[in-house]
């Protein structure tokens, strides 16, 4: 049994274990010191920061709650509504990009899509025009109507016999997911414009619209192995018994891939929660979110400690909840998705 | 009208019959058919719309915005097009300084570093380049990635390693993604690879590890801002001790750099270990078996077999993070203020400050710049390295 042990390629020889130990030991105090860090400050009063460090509660300084009276009575509502908005606009957003995502990324497993690339060119053109148009002052409802009737036209008559190169579904998922490469702050100003000129600056909805956009990459990238392990058979069974397609989307593929879409929630809802750079753009006060109101604190004063630490682990308490849950689903998830490029 | 008398009811019928068969054009039936023939339209665009109104056309718009001025008027907006004018500034302009830092004296350690370099650098591409069949075209490519490359690292070493030199946020940006990226890979893989081993907890550190990566950036700034503040902080005793009591890391340049390092490397190090943890778990056993009984020892079991079976992985997720680093904004934003000076500044920080003074022309001429170096060192880095190590397989 020891010598099965022994050449057993994955476990240690005892002096490699304790190494392996010490350096595991290490990363853990690393990773877990700041967070303590974080709790024990929270509990300190303003002297126990300024006079130099305080290692350990009831013995070198006495907790004390004051902070956490601060934030949550005094301040009240001033603290209240930005954890709201993030929790309503981390939802609705995530709820969203699932439903498109789930969406798009089962047409992209199930059809074939042939899009010749003139119609997309010739799409994006009229998109252009209807964008001049609002620009030289045209209300916004018609340039948009006009562009997506010219479309359909296009569509309907001339194109059909255009060749050219076509586009198909690796295409189609390909360039969904390279969004994510994009940096947000190349976006960000003229979508900034937008909702300036729709008059959304500083709302939830203007927020809610950009972190779809910005998540549907991802959720793309991750839906797509789940839908690909579900048995054709199922789908055809279902076909034949008289469903359509929604209904078979409905009642078959969206349960089955019930953990996949969990999961993919999940992984959502924290990238939004924690979104720093386009709520820093698009809002101020009123939409105001944890990380614009954390980030905010330095400004008068100095930075406050303990008022501060109460404030992060406000707003981190609920993803490192979702950490601790979501462990294994992240794995596997974040390797299929690497894999697959 | 409130349902029909059901003694009309035969006479339509009659009607009905009477009449050469046509279906009703809107009926709820031929509706439901009809949405379900169009099902593979109706499912993807939402998502199509979504991503071309929020990603595509701000793109473009962006690209016209970095080609002219911007002017706030009363109720709007004025735009001129100005040509080149807002990346001329970058490059030789007002704004050179900032983008591209200011070039120092070469002296021999410069040299040195710049030879040394540059010297790998080429040795690595020519072999690159004569591991398959030669073409046309990939003697193109890699040309220009040699040119690019040299110039890159000219820049760098003018405005790093000399006196008098300061790097722009477009070198300080290279500093954040190649080092942080190198760093959170080596740290992740040797995590992934002890984690990976038959040792009793190993589910605890696996769920411990990977904690940073889904904490909010912001608060991760504050914390480390927190840590190693030299008065206040957990380490000032050690400070102290060492004499830099009176010394503050945010008043020197590569102190300030090396501090949104570490706070970019405890945040992002657990992406790298969970995927790659991920990869060495479902690595086969057989050829490590089969290589211990030939007598191989750990390293070259390591070298030799893990580390071509997990190759493809490993090289995907750094090209991953490539991209996500480029990206950088909130720890140097919150845990230095870019400070001192626009020393730890990124490239989307610098956009940020333009856009907040209204100079709305020459930030989206930065975040073109940047858009540029992602996707030329995207490429090159599939071209040469991800697709090199996803075909040995």
């Amino acid at each position: 049994m020891a010598l099965r042990w022994r050449t057993s390629p994955t476990s240690p020889s005892p002096l490699g274990a304790i190494i392996s130990y010490l350096i595991l030991g290490f990363w853990t105090f690393v990773v877990l010191f700041p967070l303590y860090w974080l709790v024990i400050t929270a509990f300190k009063l303003p002297v126990h920061v300024n006079e130099g460090p305080t290692y350990i509660p009831f013995v070198d300084f006495q907790p004390s709650l004051h902070a956490w009276r601060y934030i949550l009575v005094d301040l009240g509502n001033d603290t209240l509504r930005p954890y709201l908005n993030t929790v309503v606009v981390g939802v609705t957003s995530s709820i969203l990009t699932l439903m498109f995502g789930a969406a798009a990324t089962y047409g992209l497993s199930r059809f074939t899509y042939r899009v010749r690339l003139a119609t997309a060119l010739v799409f994006l053109g009229f998109a252009v025009l209807a964008a001049v148009g609002i620009q030289l002052g045209l209300p916004w409802q018609l340039a948009v109507a006009g562009g997506l009737g010219a479309f359909a036209l296009a569509r309907a008559a001339a194109l059909r016999r255009v060749g050219g190169p076509r586009l198909g579904n690796a295409d189609i998922a390909f360039w969904m997911i390279s969004q994510r490469m994009l940096p947000p702050v190349a976006i960000v100003i003229p979508i900034y414009i937008l909702f300036q000129r729709l008059g959304m600056l500083d709302t939830r909805t203007a927020l809610v619209v950009a972190y779809v956009a910005a998540n549907l990459p991802i959720a793309v990238w991750l839906l797509r192995d789940y839908f690909r392990t579900i048995p054709l058979e199922l789908e055809e069974s279902a076909a034949i018994d008289g469903a359509n397609r929604y209904q078979i989307l409905w009642r078959i593929v969206l349960p089955l891939s019930l953990p996949g879409l969990v999961a993919t929630f999940l992984f959502i809802f924290v990238l939004a929660w924690n979104e720093y750079l386009l709520a820093l753009f698009l809002s101020s006060a009123k939409a105001q979110t944890m990380p614009l109101l954390v980030a905010a604190q330095n400004a008068t004063r100095g930075p406050q400690w303990w008022y501060m630490s109460v404030l992060i682990l406000l707003m981190i308490g609920p993803v490192i909840a979702l950490a601790i849950v979501l462990e294994r689903y992240i794995a596997r998830g974040l390797l299929l998705g690497a894999v697959r490029g | 009208m409130r349902g029909i008398p059901p003694v009309t009811t035969p006479q339509r019928r009659g009607d009905a019959v009477a009449a050469p068969v046509r279906r009703i054009p809107w009926s709820r039936e031929t509706l439901v058919s009809w949405a379900d023939r169009q099902a593979g339209a109706v499912l993807v665009l939402p998502a199509v719309l979504v991503i071309l109104v929020l990603s595509i056309f701000p793109l473009l718009f962006s690209l016209y915005l970095s080609l002219s001025r911007f002017q706030p008027v009363s109720g709007g907006f004025r735009i001129h097009y100005v040509g080149l004018l807002n990346y001329r500034k970058l490059l030789l302009g007002s704004e050179r300084e900032h983008f591209l830092g200011r070039l120092g004296e070469l002296g021999l350690g410069g040299w040195l570093a710049f030879v040394v370099l540059a010297a790998i650098g080429l040795v690595l591409l020519w072999r690159s380049l004569r591991a398959s069949p030669l073409s046309i075209s990939r003697i193109a490519g890699h040309t220009v990635v040699a040119v690019a490359g040299l110039l890159a690292l000219w820049l760098a070493v003018r405005t790093i390693v000399t006196s008098g030199g300061r790097p722009g946020t477009l070198v300080v940006t290279w500093v954040y993604v190649f080092g942080g990226v190198a760093l959170q890979f080596l740290v992740g893989l040797l995590l992934a690879s002890l984690c990976a081993q038959q040792l009793p907890g190993r589910r605890f550190f696996r769920v411990v590890f990977l904690l940073p990566m889904m904490i909010t950036p912001v608060g991760v700034a504050y914390t480390f801002r927190m840590l190693t503040d030299t008065g206040k902080g957990p380490f000032a005793p050690i400070a102290n001790w060492l004499g830099y009591a009176n010394v503050s890391w945010v008043n020197d340049p590569w102190g300030a750099r090396i501090a949104v390092m570490i706070g970019d490397l405890w945040q992002w190090t657990p992406f790298m270990f969970i995927v790659l943890l991920a990869a060495l778990e479902s690595q086969s056993p057989e050829p490590i078996e089969a290589a211990i009984v030939d007598g191989a020892n750990r390293w070259q079991i390591f070298w030799h077999i893990t580390l071509p079976q997990i190759g493809p992985v490993a090289s995907t997720v750094i090209l991953i993070r490539l991209i996500e680093a480029f990206k950088i904004f909130d720890m140097p934003n919150v845990l230095t203020g870019g400070g001192p000076g626009t020393a730890t500044e990124s490239l989307t920080l610098h956009a940020y400050v333009l856009w907040r003074s209204l100079d709305y022309g020459t930030s989206a001429a930065v975040a073109y710049s940047l858009l540029f170096v992602v996707t030329f060192v995207g490429i090159a880095y599939v071209r040469l390295v991800h697709r090199r190590l996803t075909e040995a397989l």
